[in-house]
């Protein structure tokens, strides 16, 4: 990778932190060569296993005939629940500790229940993969189907409150008295918000391939937090922790669907070790649906109640949400509205409705993601009530302090984000009343949303070597899921030691390497960085002594700065030497040192500051008159997130995140049929979501800040955030397009048209 | 996938006798679609006889003045081809309207006509599906049925037909041309091609088994201002939720001749010809436009999720006819 990472860098030395340095990994990439888990090729040849999915969504296997597809020829093994090895119970659907959903068993083929559709029965191993496959569809299965709960809507009679959210934050919040407040505001908004399933869909899908050697098993595999797997799968195989090692160089997509184990490295691993040889199994497109995390459908109440001037005095969000019976996923849906805007009489809740599905998982921007659908749209409805500017009305709630925690804020931009904004993507071409923006057979009309996102730090450590030749390896579980973690990692590295980038490799996801946080929350720059940053800071100390031990500089002088490295030469007083030469003369061994950085929520930074990421949003979009064929056609998003780290990867995350947005708001459902519990349009050619021609021009802005509270970098997280609002701002300018508001997301032309009826002819 | 044996193909006779001798033996071109189906265990063909490199990929005139098009002329290169550009602009326009880029550069012009429904209950083999299993009965009809047709459909079938290219052919009346096991050739309007569901919804066309399709043939140009137009929930790479292919000849103020079809609506391309009877002659007023419209879906019946596809497609009727008109 260094070889190729070479060609791409500018200079030797200097700062490169902000730069916006190309991917390290991008040439690898593109040409086809990083290889990702399913195409390792390592041990003895593998053999393929392929699932086979549950028919009904709910009841018990009664017989399961597999014969035939034993005799199938290339067929290696059948295994079912009668015959797969012990695995411990699943256990309860709420974990004691938040941790430990990310670490408990997660049994496959235990038993002959079925808790949802296509949920694994069998797994057939075979020489082929085709071979499995078409085996598989040889077996008979018959079933005691029992009836299962679907809906949301008309249960929420049923909803219950858990006992904390995702990420452990309270169920409920609430200050002064909402209701009062509420019911005495001069305006009221009280809308209510749905927003459907969805689904992550990396473009790689989960898949692992599982090698034995004696007790010990390699699990290469698509991954975001490597700790959690390995956890995860001990405890399922019941091994100890140090019997597994997991590996995830190259991932090819997250978005929060790869922080568990999944079935596909349980089967591999246990077939694996029945059959003594390698076992590859990936999920198919289909098979993903079911088994690999979805966001739940939920229902959001926002009420808002504000005085003539436009000032909030009651702020309530009230969500619910569909929830696995077997797993409880309590998205964290209205926190950050505890967070964005001032309002004396605050109200917000979450509680969950249980249905008969698979867990629901960690989807891009969790929280905000659906959250800011409806809230910012509420904003919206309530500004258009007042007759004030959206962002005027976002200004006068702007609060001084957390509105909830009432400690300051360690950076806050979203005016500057909101202003910039404006003022470049030629907001006042907006109409206040809707429908009157119209060019041709076209309506168009401009929104905007806020973007709100929390700053998190996770325990971190890394190893850090150079060698005789100068040459600077690093090494962490981290992962990089395409976000940019091979090359960020790369510039605070050469940064720290005053090295090229091409000097620095960086090693990362692997367990036999210092654990890290992995991928996820938008942490990782910041926790494996603040490591990296601090293994390096160490390594180059003992660079400084090694230096004065074996010239017998003054070593009573330990702070002096008569030792430097820039651009990969040491300097002792005067006299600069090549830093593989000096390696070479003073520490041939090498040298090696390690970092690490503690859990932000455990430092007082965290506690004493709140600590977000912000920005705007900006949308203009065109809505057919004819068909309602809504297009997004500019977009802008205005970031204020800390210190950037690589202009390059850190514009691609928030346009990445945009496009995100956009499909939220416009076209991503997965639809669940409540007859038979499963998703219906389970494939990329169903489940839209957007292309190409969908995503229009987008800019992305990021605003001078650093946040020196956050970590040593005034860095922020910022990879979820262009999602957050993203969606909310195109849905604002579709009703400025059309004077129709539509409740129910995504926005498909069926939703509009009826409204268009008058407006259009 | 179950196993299957592969042959490719020299001559059309091979081809045929290839298929008709098997009766788990089919056709394979592009295989954009069937290889998809066999995957999922949908299509379960023991034999499949590669067509794709017959000497089928010619675009060439007729006598009359048309066009043939050999089955094997791939979407990509039916849609730039200078002369359907320039005097077939409807189905230029509707092939680079369909599937993606990559698909059309593999699929070609008979398997095109020959693609099957995109109704996910037809794709999900634990789902019931009169057309995948005769006699299961019909998830779709009270089920996710948004994408699914509201004319032509039966109790048993709402699936609809996806192409876009035939919806295009059935406005320029092509002729699907075939040879038979026996060696017969012939041409069937494309308006012939395909079945009705009724209670057979696993019939879909009128080919019998081994009868392959080698060409269409496109009649003249009628005179008169072409044009496709497609509805979708997303810019590229979505299946039409209306399609309307529409040619208009006017004169003055006066529609002389209309043809108009439909696409996204129906269980096969959907000419509406009490639309073009009421358009032919008539001045080109609103009230003339609009009863057009709301003649092309005239018996329409919406099964709940696509109800909306009736007004849906009377507003695309109508302002495809208004705009055709007013550039014409």
């Amino acid at each position: 990778m260094t070889d190729k990472a070479q060609r791409h860098t500018t200079s030797g030395g200097g700062s490169f932190t902000g730069k916006p340095v190309d991917r390290v990994d991008g040439p690898i990439k593109v040409t086809g060569t990083a290889t990702y888990a399913y195409e390792v090729a390592e041990g003895p040849p593998p053999a393929f296993g392929f699932v086979l999915g549950a028919g009904i969504a709910k009841g018990r296997i009664l017989e399961i005939e597999t014969g035939l597809a034993e005799r199938t020829p290339g067929v290696l093994h059948v295994m079912t629940h009668l015959n797969a090895p012990p695995q411990p119970e699943f256990g309860p659907a709420v974990t004691p500790a938040v941790r430990e959903v990310f670490t408990r068993a997660r049994p496959v083929l235990r038993d002959n229940r079925i808790r949802y559709y296509d949920e694994p029965i069998a797994l057939v191993v075979g020489e082929t993969f085709e071979a499995a496959r078409a085996a598989a569809a040889l077996i008979k299965v018959r079933y005691e189907e029992a009836a299962g709960d679907f809906g949301l809507e008309e249960r929420r009679q049923a909803a219950y409150a858990p006992q904390r959210t995702n990420a452990g934050f309270d169920t409920d919040s609430a200050v002064g008295d909402f209701d009062a407040a509420f019911s005495e505001a001069a305006v009221r908004i009280d809308m209510t918000y749905r927003t459907p399933y969805q689904h992550h869909n990396p473009m790689e899908p989960h898949a692992t391939l599982a090698i034995w050697q004696g007790d010990d098993v390699t699990i290469h595999t698509s991954a975001q937090t490597l700790s959690n797997f390995r956890a995860g799968l001990a405890a399922t195989l019941g091994v100890p922790l140090e019997r597994v090692r997991v590996i995830s160089r190259y991932i090819g997509g997250g978005f929060g669907s790869k922080l568990i184990v999944h079935a596909d490295s349980v089967l591999a691993a246990l077939a694996a070790r029945i059959l003594g040889r390698p076992v590859k199994v990936a999920l198919t497109r289909q098979q993903m649906f079911a088994n690999a995390g979805h966001r739940a459908e939920m229902l959001q109440n926002v009420r808002l109640g504000a005085s003539p001037d436009g000032k909030l005095l009651a702020l309530g969000h009230d969500v619910w949400s569909a929830t696995s019976r077997i797993e409880e996923f309590c998205e964290q849906t209205a926190v950050f509205a505890r967070s964005l805007y001032a309002a004396p009489s605050r109200l917000t809740r979450h509680r969950l409705v249980p249905v008969d599905l698979n867990r629901g998982e960690w989807m891009r921007s969790p929280g905000e993601a659906p959250g800011m659908l409806a809230l910012e749209c509420a904003m919206d409805e309530l500004a258009e009530r007042l007759g004030l500017d959206p962002i005027e009305l976002r200004i006068r709630n702007e609060p001084d302090l957390d509105p909830e925690r009432g400690v300051p804020f360690s950076t806050r931009n979203l005016v500057a984000c909101m202003q910039e904004g404006a003022r470049r993507f030629g907001w006042e071409r907006r109409r206040s009343e809707p429908g009157r923006l119209r060019e041709g057979r076209k309506l168009v009309g401009l929104g905007m949303a806020a973007a709100i996102r929390p700053n998190y730090m996770g325990a971190a450590a890394a190893s850090v070597r150079i060698d005789a030749e100068g040459r600077v390896t690093a090494r962490l579980d981290m992962t990089d899921i395409g976000t940019g973690t091979y090359t960020i990692l790369t510039q605070i590295a050469a940064d720290a030691l005053g090295v090229p980038l091409a000097a620095v490799t960086i090693e990362l996801g692997d367990t036999n390497f210092p654990l890290t946080a992995g991928s996820g929350g938008s942490w990782g720059a910041a926790s494996a960085g603040t490591a990296l940053l601090r293994a390096c800071e160490a390594l180059k100390r003992k660079i400084v002594t090694a230096a004065r031990t074996r010239t017998g500089a003054p070593a009573q002088n330990p702070g002096t700065d008569d030792v430097t490295i820039v651009a990969g030469a040491v300097r002792l007083g005067d006299r600069p030497e090549g830093l593989a030469e000096f390696m070479r003369r003073v520490a041939p061994q090498g040298l090696d040192a390690t970092g690490s950085v503690e859990a932000g929520a455990n430092t007082e930074s965290y506690r004493a500051f709140s600590q977000h990421s912000y920005g705007a949003h900006f949308a203009e979009v065109s809505v057919d008159c004819d068909t309602g064929e809504i297009r997004a056609r500019r977009l802008l998003a205005v970031i204020g997130a800390g210190r950037i780290l690589n202009a390059k990867t850190a514009r691609s995350q928030i346009l990445g995140g945009m496009t995100w947005g956009l499909g939220a708001a416009l076209m991503e459902e997965t639809v669940l049929d409540r007859r038979y519990g499963c998703f219906v349009n389970h494939d990329l050619a169903e489940y839209h979501l957007p292309v190409n021609s969908d995503v229009p021009d987008l800019e992305v802005v990021f605003i001078e800040e650093n946040d020196d509270k956050a970590n040593p970098f005034g860095a922020k997280g910022l990879g979820e955030l262009g999602v957050c609002g993203a969606g909310a701002a195109i849905a604002n300018a579709v009703y400025n397009a059309t004077g129709v508001r539509v409740r129910d997301f995504p926005l498909t032309l069926d939703k509009v048209l009826p409204g268009l009826a008058t407006v259009a002819l | 996938m179950q196993p299957f044996s592969y042959q490719r193909a020299d001559t059309v006779k091979t081809a045929v006798a290839a298929v008709a001798g098997r009766p788990a033996a089919r056709f394979i071109a592009g295989g954009t679609n069937l290889l998809d189906l066999m995957k999922l265990g949908i299509e379960r063909p023991e034999h499949l006889v590669d067509i794709g490199r017959l000497p089928l990929d010619r675009i060439e005139p007729t006598g009359e003045g048309g066009l043939r098009v050999g089955a094997q002329v791939r979407n990509s290169d039916l849609a730039a081809d200078p002369t359907v550009r320039s005097r077939y602009p409807a189905l230029s326009q509707a092939l680079l309207a369909g599937a993606s880029g990559q698909i059309r550069n593999k699929a070609s012009t008979g398997g095109n006509l020959l693609q099957r429904t995109r109704c996910p209950y037809f794709y999900d083999r634990n789902m019931p599906c009169n057309k995948r299993e005769p006699g299961a009965g019909c998830a779709a009809l009270r089920g996710f049925n948004r994408m699914h047709a509201v004319i032509g459909t039966s109790q048993a079938c709402i699936a609809v037909h996806p192409s876009d290219m035939a919806v295009a052919m059935a406005v320029l009346d092509a002729t699907v041309e075939t040879v038979s096991p026996g060696g017969e050739t012939r041409s069937i309007p494309i308006g012939d091609l395909y079945r009705l569901p009724g209670t057979t919804p696993h019939q879909e066309t009128v080919l019998a088994h081994g009868e392959m399709i080698t060409g269409v043939t496109l009649p003249p140009p009628p005179a008169g201002r072409q044009t496709y137009r497609k509805v979708r929930d997303r810019a590229s790479y979505a299946f039409a939720l209306v399609s309307v292919a529409a040619i208009i000849e006017v004169s003055g103020n006066r529609v002389r001749t209309a043809r108009v079809a439909l696409g996204g609506v129906a269980p096969k391309p959907w000419r509406a010809l009490e639309t073009e009877s009421r358009l032919a002659g008539a001045a080109l007023t609103d009230h003339v436009l609009t009863d057009a419209a709301e003649a092309a879906m005239a018996g329409a019946v919406g099964h709940g999720g696509n109800d909306f596809k009736i007004p849906l497609g009377k507003r695309t009727v109508r302002y495809t006819l208004a705009s055709v008109a007013e550039q014409a």
